[in-house]
């Protein structure tokens, strides 16, 4: 990046769904993006194969899909189990229906604290939920302490990447935003970089009210929240502000503690491809009498957010087997190429595509399951084996359906022109005798074909249908055998 | 390699006297000769080639487009095509995935839901064929050369045959396989994936073909003609002389004496 950056810095561009053709053009045209993103997903993938051996991958994949279908299959139980094991524990559960709701918790707690200064680790639910505007509106400030979600905030940006909110920048775009807006010198060292940001996150962190962080796994049979990080900085979010607030999708739930295990090295192999983080957190409990540290309250804030929605449906319910590791970005070839903020979702990707149409509606995500080449590399990775591919096409369904599912938006782009073209492919292809007519005539009326087919002649030349097809290929070929065979005999 | 294991291991049967061959409706318009060739390597292993002439199309388009009843209705007319016990050969992954694997869910809980189990049952990739029931045997009369073979997405992750393309070209003297870089990245076609997303898909097949380039080789196969379709064609439009070609007419051109 040029030294100009700070000059000629872009406004902060906002992304939708809506418009992810048009994202995709810009994010296409972006060498930077383009670069930034093949190297870091090039990057994941060696990581995530090199940690992986073949039996290891099966057996682990396995297990994980088993024990997130049996926690899904018993849900309920596990949500009221969970919520009696924290509330013995001393962590004060809360239920929200949608995003407005658990903002709403969240901004009364801090108020009843008096809070001013939050603290946050990451969490992609409170992105969800625009928490952090939803706060700074009732003049709470709300500070992301994760590297990533930190510098991504700095940007006045959303993350692109559910593990890596700031994947999208190189080094020297880091740079110039520290420089920018927290007078870090220009450097290219990372190091430098990070003991600067890590000296002034000291400083929030000491002085937090409050303290807001996700979960990883919720344990039903014990109560504990469990958190996969590798900074720290999750830890100090909930151990040092006299306050914790844990807020996760009602999903996360796991029945056994012993079903952790497989799951954490599902998700941290699949992830960013280490056999462990660095730090793995259990919390248990608020700080209790004679114990020296950790905060004086825990809250637990389980959102529903359209998944319970989801959960109606036995074949949309694999959706929620996901443990949000992230490895379908970083193996799909498409948002490989146009980057995560295209999407316009906070979950981008293939993930994003079978989850958001159920947040935000199938007239807002409606161009998002069809973005997908259906490669199925997606599925391949997934730790938990969400049928991915499977889902897109479901969810392709839903939106040129008769809209009566349980999505929202569905139907929304069914069209007449394109039933009729579909019900005029069924016709063809359900009258052999025409089609064989049809599509030998295809090749006769090769003359009058237009040369240009819109996008797929903007970029590749089409090939021309053949002057005989296969069908009469094949009867020539056999009137040849019998030919040959007479001659013979 | 990681994605046969993905799948169950399938018993192969030997080799039987007949088989029906699906032709799949892209070769059937625009590249009949792989069909052809495909059905001549066939018959020179002693096998019996039947070919449904009331055969159309798999129905995948209108699926993988969610018009489900409409590739229903497609996969229906196919159903009977095939009344004896012959293995189908379909010289590609994406319609032999297709008839494999989502015949079964298309007709769960229909009437012809048992046919659909048994039909696909019965349904091989061409190069699957070849090589795991023919144990095809090839004497390479070509000239020495340098190609790349791309397998498509279906046949690599959907039907677990990322190896069966390349074993059998292995078994060609004059052949020298290279690899591309990215092998088992998509090219970017996807049916309509191509029409509806035409830059992400462009920028997709744009590395491809620099991919296959790179390697050096002037000729490309593969078993799945959506794939040529897209990677030979956006080598055409560039005016790069490197060429595709579908495995079975590679195979049989240069085994033909």
């Amino acid at each position: 990046m040029s030294s100009t950056m700070d000059t000629d810095r872009e406004p902060v561009q906002t992304f939708t769904p809506r418009e992810f053709h048009r994202q995709a053009h810009d994010a296409l045209g972006n060498p930077q993006i383009r670069a930034n993103f093949r190297r870091a997903m090039d990057g994941l993938m060696t990581k995530r194969r090199e940690v992986f051996s073949d039996w290891e991958l099966e057996t682990l994949r396995e297990l994980g899909a088993n024990i997130r279908l049996r926690a899904l299959a018993k849900l309920p139980d596990l949500l009221e189990q969970l919520e009696a094991n924290c509330q013995a524990n001393g962590i004060k559960v809360h239920w929200a229906e949608d995003g407005d709701e658990a903002c709403r918790i969240i901004r009364q707690i801090c108020e009843r604290h008096e809070a001013k200064a939050v603290i946050k680790g990451k969490s992609m639910v409170t992105e969800e939920m625009h928490l952090n505007a939803h706060l700074e509106a009732a003049g709470i400030e709300a500070l992301e302490s994760d590297l990533g979600e930190y510098l991504v905030q700095l940007n006045q940006q959303t993350p692109s990447h559910i593990i890596m909110p700031a994947i999208h920048l190189n080094t020297d775009e880091i740079s110039e935003i520290m420089h920018d807006k927290t007078g870090t010198e220009r450097t290219r060292d990372v190091d430098i970089m990070t003991a600067a940001a890590r000296a002034q996150l000291r400083e929030r962190f000491m002085a937090a009210d409050v303290g807001i962080s996700g979960v990883n796994f919720a344990v039903a049979e014990t109560g504990t929240l469990c958190l996969v990080e590798n900074e720290g900085n999750g830890r100090m979010t909930t151990t040092v502000p006299p306050v914790h607030i844990a807020v996760t999708g009602i999903e996360k739930v796991v029945e056994h503690l012993r079903d952790v295990a497989p799951l954490y090295a599902l998700l941290t192999r699949s992830a960013t491809g280490q056999h462990v983080t660095t730090y793995f957190n259990m919390i248990g409990s608020p700080r209790k009498s004679g114990e020296r540290d950790g905060p004086r309250e825990v809250h637990l804030v389980l959102v529903d957010s359209g998944r319970s929605n989801i959960y109606q449906d036995d074949e949309l319910l694999d959706t929620l087997r996901c443990i949000r590791c992230g490895a379908c970005m970083n193996h799909c070839p498409v948002y490989t190429r146009v980057g995560g903020h295209t999407y316009g979702t906070t979950y981008p990707g293939p993930i994003g595509s079978i989850l958001m149409p159920h947040m935000m509606g199938l007239e807002e995500t409606k161009d998002l399951p069809t973005a997908s080449s259906l490669c199925g590399a997606c599925g391949e990775v997934c730790p938990v084996k969400i049928p991915i591919p499977d889902l897109l096409v479901r969810l392709r369904r839903e939106a040129v359906g008769e809209g009566r599912g349980n999505v929202p938006g569905a139907g929304v782009k069914r069209s007449k022109k394109e039933v009729a073209a579909w019900k005029g492919f069924q016709w063809l292809a359900t009258h052999p005798g025409v089609w064989r007519s049809s599509t030998a005539l295809a090749g006769k009326l090769q003359a009058l074909m237009p040369a240009k087919m819109g996008p797929w002649t903007d970029y590749r030349t089409l090939p021309k249908p053949a002057k005989v097809s296969l069908h009469k290929l094949v009867e020539r070929h056999q009137a040849d055998q019998a030919r040959a065979e007479e001659e013979q005999s | 390699m990681t994605s046969a294991k993905l799948y169950p291991v399938r018993l192969y049967p030997p080799k039987p006297q007949k088989v029906y061959f699906f032709g799949t409706c892209l070769i059937d318009l625009f590249y009949p000769q792989a069909g052809l060739d495909g059905i001549r390597l066939l018959e020179r292993e002693g096998i019996e080639v039947l070919y449904p002439q009331a055969q159309t199309c798999c129905g995948q388009p209108a699926y993988t487009s969610g018009y489900t009843d409409e590739a229903r209705a497609v996969a229906a007319a196919q159903l009977g095509l095939f009344p004896e016990p012959w293995p189908i050969v379909v010289p590609s992954g994406s319609c032999g995935g297709m008839m494999r694997n989502h015949y079964p869910r298309l007709f769960a809980d229909t009437e012809q839901a048992a046919q659909a189990e048994e039909v696909s049952g019965r349904i091989y990739e061409l190069t699957e064929f070849l090589l795991h029931v023919c144990q095809l045997q090839l004497d390479d009369l070509g000239e020495p050369e340098k190609v790349v073979m791309h397998t498509s997405c279906s046949a690599r992750r959907e039907m677990g045959l990322a190896e069966t393309g390349p074993a059998l070209l292995a078994r060609m003297g004059q052949v020298e396989l290279v690899e591309q870089d990215r092998a088992a990245e998509c090219c970017g076609f996807g049916g309509t994936f191509a029409v509806r997303h035409p830059e992400v898909s462009a920028a997709m097949v744009e590395d491809k073909t620099q991919a296959i380039e790179a390697t050096g080789a002037r000729h490309f196969v593969t078993s799945d003609c959506g794939c040529m379709m897209n990677i030979a064609g956006r080598f055409e439009h560039q005016d790069k002389a490197i060429s595709g070609e579908h495995i079975a007419s590679y195979l049989w051109r240069r085994t033909n004496s």
